[in-house]
């Protein structure tokens, strides 16, 4: 009988710890199936972030390494440097990599590395119990807004994206969704065409995915995806935000 | 050759090949020393956007599994704090150099040494130590060099090498050693990729169970047990007859060492404890010294910080006086001669 879907092998068969209805499960298994199907687990290394994919690093079954908050990209560094060819990766959220990272996120970015962010934005701290993270949108409430955003005081969301396609360094910027099995079947590929970007030695690769924390935003995983259109959507456009992936960043 | 740059080299014939830093001074040669070599072996130096991103890619080249370092002085090590600690608590090898300076804030960019406490008592935050060594001559350095590296990968722990402004800045005739670097089989715990032949380790430095977390810390502690038996090391001079006893390590000992020739000169028997490690301390050589001693002097470039230790380990059995200047101003051999004379003076 032939096999239609299987567990990837590149995610450990252990329960996770993330709410019922959290997105990072399914980013977890794109990461996992891309990983499987370039054949790269063995010289993978994965970076998990402080925050909620905090114990990413028991869920891959790739070589993993656990960073202080904000710091992966930095650790990613050293490692690439180390293991030329190893395929190095960071999974990070927007606390983590748009607030205390934003100086190791932004300068793993010009120097062009050969490495890749899967950046998850939802929004919020979640981990933490939902505080105001650099992302979260214009008027939203959160735990340390609880009037909402206000932007007079509390400034403006940051695109990363957008910020980082201005640098040369950066190959691939990519912002995708897992709202629905068209943007998943996206944000799959996206993925896989940052980590070949890596593979190929082409600089910097970022996919930024739009995710939802039901458990924070206080709605139900349904309702949260349809948040997720109706706010984030059209706050952060999806779509590619720099490819020089054919001739990549130092030709 | 200038301590700085006799540093960095150490490390490449030690087999560092990833140096990451940040500009400061006075350490800054270290850093020029390594953009100008490691091209040339094939090696990583890499100009960090800060302290923390420096020590965070000694982080990741330490999970790796290859030698890594970092230098700076005093301001730039309290920003490698933090990661100091994850390297400690991930039992992580490499080489941390302060090339210190005096403080606090931004301080000065004169020698000093008011960099004890942070070195000794708190690198970071959590239950942790580091190998500290505090070489007081150019060759020491060196030496110290090759050594750090073993220990640090022996025992995987983050060595430091505890130097100053002086020791960085001036000259002096070297010589390396020509021993075979020991190489060190990591693939059975580093993040270098499990090539399919074993389970993936995880770099980590988390323990959310209380239970999980002390006995980790008991583990790391053990070892630091077997640190202080085995590797603590100091120098004694002139200290068989001594009644009084100096205690100065670095460039500060070698202040300490004129002064005391002339003391002797002078009738005075006076006698030297020079730590070369600092973490661990050699706390039984004071105490042992404390038995006949009738006084301790402790000199130091800062307020007073090693004389902690020296009191800690003399208990109470004689005093303990301290000369030191701060800011980056540099004792002389008479200052320390006239405390001497002060220490002895019921006798004299």
């Amino acid at each position: 009988m032939a096999v239609v879907y299987q567990r990837p092998h590149a995610l450990v068969e252990v329960p996770t710890h993330y709410c019922p209805g959290c997105t990072h499960g399914v980013i977890h298994k794109l990461v996992a199936e891309v990983i499987d199907e370039l054949g790269i687990e063995g010289r993978t290394i994965g970076i998990a972030p402080v925050g909620c994919a905090v114990m990413a690093y028991d869920y891959f079954a790739c070589d993993m390494v656990e960073a202080a908050h904000g710091r992966a990209p930095a650790i990613a560094t050293g490692i690439k440097r180390s293991l030329p060819d190893s395929v190095v990766f960071t999974y990070q959220g927007d606390g983590d990599l748009a607030a205390i990272g934003t100086a190791e996120t932004v300068h793993a970015a010009t120097r062009g590395e050969d490495i890749t962010i899967i950046f998850v934005n939802n929004g919020i701290y979640g981990m933490t119990g939902g505080q105001m993270a650099p992302t979260t949108l214009p008027g939203m409430v959160t735990q340390t807004t609880p009037y909402g955003r206000d932007v007079a005081t509390a400034g403006f969301p940051v695109r990363v994206c957008e910020m980082l396609s201005t640098l040369t360094g950066v190959a691939y910027a990519e912002r995708v969704a897992v709202d629905s099995v068209p943007n998943i079947r996206k944000a799959k590929a996206a993925i896989k065409k940052a980590f070949t970007c890596q593979i190929e030695k082409k600089g910097f690769s970022i996919v930024e995915i739009l995710s939802t924390c039901p458990t924070n935003w206080g709605l139900t995983p349904v309702e949260a995806l349809q948040w997720l259109r109706d706010n984030m959507m059209p706050y952060y456009p999806l779509g590619v935000y720099a490819d020089k992936t054919e001739k990549g960043v130092r030709a | 050759m200038k301590g700085n740059e006799a540093l960095a080299e150490a490390a490449l014939q030690a087999g560092c090949h990833h140096f990451f830093g940040y500009p400061i001074t006075p350490q800054t040669e270290v850093a020029a020393y390594m953009s100008k070599r490691m091209p040339k072996v094939g090696g990583t130096y890499l100009q960090a956007e800060s302290e923390v991103a420096a020590i965070n890619m000694v982080y990741g080249a330490a999970s790796a599994g290859v030698r890594a370092m970092t230098s700076s002085s005093s301001p730039g090590i309290s920003l490698k704090s933090e990661g100091i600690s994850y390297l400690a608590g991930s039992d992580l090898p490499c080489l941390i150099v302060n090339v210190q300076r005096g403080g606090p804030g931004l301080g000065g960019i004169q020698p000093s040494q008011a960099d004890y406490w942070q070195a000794t008592r708190a690198p970071g935050h959590g239950d942790l130590h580091i190998l500290v060594f505090a070489p007081s001559s150019i060759q020491e350095m060196v030496d110290m060099v090759f050594e750090a590296f073993e220990l640090a990968d022996t025992y995987r722990m983050p060595a430091m090498i505890f130097a100053d402004g002086m020791l960085g800045q001036m000259m002096e005739p070297i010589s390396f050693p020509e021993k075979q670097v020991k190489s060190f089989d990591k693939f059975s715990w580093a993040a270098c990729g499990h090539q399919g032949k074993r389970k993936h380790n995880v770099i980590n430095s988390l323990y959310l169970k209380p239970d999980e977390l002390e006995q980790t810390v008991l583990e790391r502690f053990k070892r630091y047990e077997i640190v202080k038996e085995k590797h603590t090391q100091w120098e004694e001079y002139l200290l068989e007859d001594a009644e009084y006893v100096v205690v100065a390590y670095g460039a500060t000992s070698r202040i300490a060492r004129s002064a005391i020739n002339t003391a002797r000169e002078q009738g005075i028997k006076v006698g030297l404890i020079r730590p070369k490690t600092i973490w661990p301390y050699p706390t039984e050589a004071v105490k042992k010294a404390a038995d006949t001693a009738k006084a301790f002097l402790c000199v130091e470039m800062s307020m007073g910080q090693m004389v902690d230790d020296v009191r800690l380990a003399v208990n109470g059995k004689a005093p303990v006086a301290f000369f030191g200047h701060t800011g980056g101003i540099v004792p002389t051999p008479a200052e320390v001669l006239d405390e001497i004379r002060k220490l002895a003076g019921g006798d004299r």
